[in-house]
């Protein structure tokens, strides 16, 4: 059973959400536990197979799907980078599945079952584009995430259906790049696994297709991650989407994108060629300014919502400089940030989604007196936000330490000068929601969904939220065991 | 010898956990205020008992986890470290029964609040004295900053909020500096480890890179420490309650923003490559100035907590002034200089406190004559007032005369002048205040209202002023501070003798 750990990852909730209609059908609420039940479970094997994968003597694990060994079949490759991952996004789903409950009360068994279908989807799409091992596989998950994704956004309201088809344009233009590339790739090689995809690709180095190819993938998992200037469909997407799932989608949709770009170009590719150097420096300068207009941006804004996914352009530009410093601190620097933006976007989505369905208010001027209202939510608010400027002991500032000592290494002292811009820039607008939460009058609110225990929100809500918050806490006090998994899958380029 | 004890983390967090507690007995005062107390004791407590192992030469370390790849959070109790952590966990104890006496005096809202983040503070700030590597200092010294904020917008009115904002521009600003000098500094020499004498030499880097670090970075301890042009959130900050102003604005915060400047040059870049560098000289030259600038703007200022701020600032860069001169006898006394305007300048603030609690009267303008209802107090007042000019036998003169030997053992005898003239100055700014309320008669004596008297609040008062007299005549006396400073300049100055 355990060495199926893998697999089960992305079956289970699969099963789980093609059965859900059924059982919404039956009963109304029983499709959603099912899908919940499932993710948990994805989590539980997705811990298991980190387990594995640290224990194991070369800490790598295959598992060929069906028994048919690549290249006829597909396989799963998990090593301590995508291992770490795959916990990771099982986890925010997970979480963010019991945050879904509350908003789904009064609906019919349509609504109901509709939401934790895509939910269950959005997570497979997800987790299988992590542990999968085939390029054209990659593209089958990017696809079911993208398409559940656009189902969630969506769902949210009048409005959202506008963001969602904007973002489905949009997305499919990426994904049809990113196939494309593959198309390319696979011209040359000969093969759809990304093993010997990236041995067979070196003796390709000077073709122009092998240009083409990593042009197009960039592009394209540029387009899905949100990297500026190519994010115009995110903060519709963001601002719009289903308050119960923009937690999953603005912490981890955005992310598994940045994390196939590292798969693709630290370990297909390796950093050490001449093409993929280039794209690197572009993917820097990219970043600088995403870093800095998304700031600035996420400045301008009075929707809580909004400035959140601004700020999130300018938090993919940490990762997207990470990557771009082609040295261990950066690359270190860069998939930490993935972690730990993840949880705290999350946290600031959900906590924003608590005001929604108990005030429906999103104007970030109009929160006073918040921390009377919802105790939990502003603390784990707070947190969120302080580990976002990047002030110890919070994971936030881990991350941005170890961008500081790639950036230091990689002799790009521009990246020191724009991260510390970027941290006062961020420091001007958390702390103006934090003083507007505790310190401004109380704003005169009107209920939609009134809460009278001490909590301010449904217990299902404030769970976790407050798992969200204190998990950015941890993770700061625990960053050192993270960035222990990730060290012990470096690419190749970097272990001498 | 190095000893594995918990003791310094134990010191932490026994004030974390009784913010804990205090945030939870919201809605039962007493309960509240007797978790601070004990919290304050217990760690003074802790704290003394680590101090006849330090003077022994031991170091009590303990490494609480791996915060990064290859840096960890620990504490290490050396000279250094003692001396400010037992300044620290000592005025706690009388700071926070006078906190309980001024908040019920003066009705304050949302004291939970403020007796949570006060005892966060002195949590952050018994790690910063005893951090044992950069990153861990740095830690504790954004907790400070975070924790603190609330405090200085505890009056939650407009005037407040533009005090707070103020705060957190300068010491976020302040604060991200110091993090890319601690990234340079990290990867020039590979270590973050806090060294006696000096974890960086010249050999180490290129000199303009040493040069632009040491300046990041002594920036960063400037901006706490109000060394002008940097001091602007200081004067704002004392919207905050008297006891803030008291303990944290007067002693935690801008006492580790010096305590950064002398960990910085002793510890970090250490004497001798300070010497060859040489920007050091202009950091002598800026606290220069600003000891007699403060000073000569104290003497203008009618609001009483404003004037004492001024003498703050004037105060701080004398420690300052002292750690750039470099010698042996000069660091001593920026460290005996620690200790003594702590215990000086919380006395004034307090009384201070006491005085505006009483008579509702901000101005100095408006106190003639008080004495002869707070006859107390203001001996208290006149005691501190001696002690800041620089009078024999306060605490104030010791740690003076220290500093002005240092400045000879330096051959440079010309900051001699300075503290001189900034002592005339001092008593320029302070005892003409001790002269109105002894000796000028109240206009309106029989209208005057007073409010009610509180032991809670006059007590620790006497308290410190005691402190004061006491180290001023035995200056070894038990928690042997004077030894303790001796003990860290030794070692810092190991094989230097300040260049004379």
């Amino acid at each position: 059973m355990m060495q199926h750990s893998p697999v089960m990852i992305v079956l289970l909730p699969l099963t789980a959400s093609l059965l859900c209609m059924l059982f919404s059908k039956l009963k109304r609420k029983l499709g959603a536990y099912i899908v919940i039940a499932s993710i948990v479970a994805a989590f539980v094997n997705a811990v298991i197979t980190l387990q594995r994968v640290m224990g194991s003597p070369d800490r790598v694990i295959h598992y060929a799907m069906g028994n048919w060994t690549p290249p006829i079949g597909i396989e799963f490759v998990l090593d301590p980078l995508n291992a770490l991952l795959a916990v990771l996004v099982t986890f925010v789903a997970m979480v963010v599945s019991f945050y879904g409950l509350p908003f789904v009360k009064d609906e019919d068994w349509l609504h109901v079952g509709g939401y934790y279908t895509l939910f269950g989807l959005l997570t497979v799409g997800m987790s299988g584009m992590i542990i999968t091992g085939d390029v054209f596989n990659l593209y089958v998950y990017l696809e079911v995430m993208s398409l559940s994704g656009y189902g969630l956004i969506a769902l949210g309201g009048r409005q959202s259906n506008l963001a969602a088809f904007r973002y489905l344009l949009i997305g499919t233009i990426g994904a049809s790049l990113y196939l494309l590339g593959v198309g390319y790739m696979y011209a040359m090689t000969g093969t759809l696994n990304m093993a010997d995809m990236g041995r067979l690709a070196a003796n390709y180095l000077n073709s122009p297709l092998f240009a083409m190819a990593v042009g197009c993938f960039v592009i394209g998992f540029g387009i899905k991650m949100a990297l500026f200037p190519l994010h115009g469909w995110q903060p519709d997407a963001y601002t719009y989407a289903h308050p119960a799932a923009a937690g999953l989608i603005a912490g981890c949709m955005s992310k598994v994108p940045s994390y196939a770009m590292i798969r693709f170009l630290y370990y297909v590719f390796r950093v050490d060629n001449p093409v993929v150097t280039a794209v690197l420096n572009a993917i820097g300068v990219l970043g600088i300014a995403g870093m800095l207009l998304g700031s600035v941006m996420a400045l301008a804004q009075r929707d809580f919502r909004r400035m959140l996914a601004y700020s999130s352009v300018a938090q993919i530009g940490y990762i997207a400089i990470g990557m771009a410093m082609g040295n261990m601190y950066g690359f270190v620097g860069s998939v930490l940030h993935i972690v730990n933006h993840a949880f705290m976007k999350c946290a600031l989505f959900l906590v924003i989604g608590g005001v929604v369905h108990r005030f429906g208010e999103v104007n970030l001027f109009r929160l006073g007196g918040m921390h009377k209202k919802m105790p939990i939510s502003s603390i784990a608010m707070t947190l969120a936000a302080l580990s976002m400027v990047g002030l110890p002991p919070t994971a936030g500032f881990f991350s941005k330490w170890y961008l500081m000592l790639g950036a230091f290494n990689a002799q790009q002292y521009i990246y020191i000068f724009v991260l510390v811009v970027s941290s006062l820039l961020n420091a001007i607008y958390f702390f103006r929601i934090i003083e507007q939460m505790f310190v401004q009058q109380e704003a005169s609110l009107t209920e939609v969904h009134p809460v009278t225990t001490r909590l301010g929100l449904p217990i299902s809500m404030v769970i976790p939220i407050a798992v969200m918050g204190l998990g950015v806490l941890v993770l700061g006090f625990y960053s050192s065991d993270v960035v222990r998994i990730i060290m012990s899958g470096l690419p190749e380029v970097f272990v001498r | 010898m190095t000893i594995i004890d918990c003791r310094p983390f134990l010191a932490v967090g026994i004030s974390l956990l009784a913010a804990f507690l205090i945030a939870f007995s919201n809605n039962r005062p007493n309960v509240r205020e007797v978790w601070s107390c004990i919290a304050s004791v217990v760690k003074f407590g802790i704290i003394l008992s680590m101090i006849p192992g330090v003077l022994d030469g031991n170091f009590y370390e303990y490494t609480l986890l791996q915060v990064t790849d290859t840096l960890s959070l620990t504490l290490r109790t050396d000279p250094a470290g003692m001396i400010f952590a037992t300044l620290a966990s000592m005025l706690w104890v009388p700071v926070n029964f006078y906190s309980i006496g001024y908040m019920r005096a003066n009705n304050e809202g949302e004291q939970t609040g403020y007796f949570a983040a006060f005892a966060i503070c002195i949590s952050a700030c018994m790690g910063i004295a005893m951090a044992a590597n950069l990153l861990t200092f740095f830690i504790f010294y954004e907790i400070l900053t975070l924790a603190s904020y609330p405090l200085v917008l505890h009056k939650r009115n407009a005037e407040a909020l533009l005090a707070s904002r103020k705060y957190l521009i300068y010491t976020l600003i302040s604060g991200q500096l110091f993090l890319v000098g601690m990234v340079f500094v990290y990867c020039v020499a590979g270590t973050l480890d806090f060294r006696a004498g000096g974890l960086l030499n010249i050999n180490m880097a290129p000199k303009w890179v040493l040069q632009m670090t040491f300046v990041l970075m002594i920036c960063a301890g400037s901006v706490k420490a109000a060394v002008m042009p940097l001091h602007g959130w200081l004067p704002a900050a004392m919207i905050a309650p008297t006891p803030v102003s008291a303990l944290l604005h007067a002693v935690a915060v801008v006492k580790t923003g010096v305590f950064a400047v002398l960990r910085i040059v002793g510890f970090v870049f250490g004497p001798q490559l300070l010497s060859q560098l040489g920007v050091i000289d202009v950091l002598a030259w800026f606290a220069a100035g600003t000891i007699l600038i403060s000073s000569i703007i104290a003497l203008r200022q009618d609001e009483l907590k404003r004037r004492l701020a001024f003498s703050t600032i004037g105060q701080l860069s004398y420690i300052v002034l002292g750690a750039s001169l470099l010698s042996p006898l000069a660091i001593k006394g920026a460290y005996l200089h620690l200790v003594a305007h702590a215990v000086m300048k919380i006395t004034l603030f307090m009384c201070a406190g006491l005085i505006i609690t009483r008579t509702h009267c901000h101005c100095i303008s408006e106190l003639a004559g008080i004495a002869k209802k707070l006859p107390i107090t203001c001996a208290a007042f006149a005691v501190a007032s001696f002690g800041i000019a620089g009078v024999p036998f306060f605490v104030g003169f010791i740690s003076k005369w220290n500093l002005a030997l240092g400045a000879l053992q330096a051959g440079k005898p010309l900051y001699i002048f300075v503290w001189v003239a900034s002592a005339l100055l001092a008593a320029g700014y302070l005892l003409p205040v001790v002269k109105m309320v002894y000796f000028n008669h109240d206009p309106n004596e029989n209208s005057r209202k007073y409010g009610a008297h509180s032991w809670c609040m006059l007590l620790p008062i006497c308290a410190t002023a005691v402190i004061s007299v006491v180290l001023g005549v035995f200056p070894d006396c038990y928690p042997h501070f004077f030894e303790l400073a001796e003990q860290a300049a030794n070692a810092i100055c190991y094989g230097w003798n300040g260049g004379w």
